[in-house]
């Protein structure tokens, strides 16, 4: 039940990504060009997000329990450290270049682009890097 | 200078509406946060009862194209390409979360963290689309 709850998420999830415009990495550094011809379509996509989002976290936070059993497991963390600061500068870096984050990137996977199969698998590469060092990182802290 | 001839205001709310709708759905059924980034680097360090969900969710982004009419062009090459999706894979892994887990989920939670996340974020990609189109 929970994984055809999480399929229809992912599914609503990507047609909401090709609607908005999030797909198209030309659209994406339109918007991030402010500097040019600026495209501002792409807060309006945070927008309509966060206008359905924030009652469904409201409400989520009010719960032990999701819907379809589980605990509800939101994010605990409160602490602004440089990890986060730096990772997000990183990842916002190679945004600008590509314009793909990962939803958009795998959507595009999904309809065949050669050129995101290559990003994808990059991304996919960082992701076990990462996951290579923090391992390393854990037997000789 | 605003780009009026590919703004799309209506579509890119609609889409948005889409998503907000996708990512309550995850956490009020399932419990859990639609951050993608989050979703598949969680699969490089597999818990038998958590691998399910994420394929599943994983399996819906892939499947979405099929409505999807024409595919937009993908403007950077080849080797721009991988050096960012290896930025946007290592980046996405120290700063615990993308687009979504921080700019869609973390700010309809109110985190500060996200919020820091994703100013951070939008900043260094303003700044290399400025240096990239304007200054290179």
């Amino acid at each position: 039940m929970s994984a055809l709850a999480a399929f229809a998420a992912g599914l609503v999830f990507g047609i909401g990504l090709i609607l908005s415009g999030m797909t198209d990495p030309g659209k994406v550094i339109g918007f991030l060009d402010i500097a040019g011809n600026w495209d501002p379509s792409l807060a309006f996509v945070m927008a309509g997000a966060i206008a359905v989002g924030v009652f469904a976290f409201a409400l989520a936070r009010r719960r032990a329990q999701a819907f379809f059993g589980g605990a509800m497991r939101l994010p605990a963390r409160r602490d602004i450290d440089l990890r986060l600061i730096a990772g997000a500068v990183v990842f916002g870096i190679g945004w600008g270049l590509a314009g793909f984050c990962p939803g958009p990137a795998l959507v595009s996977l999904g309809s065949g682009q050669d050129k995101a199969v290559v990003f994808v698998i990059a991304m996919l590469a960082g992701m076990l890097l990462y996951t290579a060092a923090e391992r390393l990182g854990g037997e000789n802290p | 200078m605003i780009d009026w001839a590919h703004f799309t205001p209506w579509t890119s709310l609609a889409g948005g509406v889409l998503i907000g709708a996708a990512a309550a759905m995850l956490v009020l059924l399932n419990g859990r946060v639609a951050g993608i980034s989050g979703i598949v680097g969680g699969l490089f360090t597999p818990r038998a009862a958590d691998v399910a969900w994420r394929v599943a969710f994983v399996l819906g982004l892939l499947v979405a194209p099929v409505f999807m009419k024409g595919y937009p062009r993908i403007e950077a090459g080849f080797g721009t390409l991988l050096l960012a999706g290896l930025l946007v894979g290592l980046g996405t892994s120290y700063g615990s979360g993308c687009t979504s887990g921080h700019g869609v989920c973390g700010l309809s939670r109110l985190s500060p963290r996200s919020l820091v996340a994703t100013a951070a974020f939008m900043a260094a990609g303003m700044a290399t689309v400025f240096v990239a189109r304007h200054l290179a």
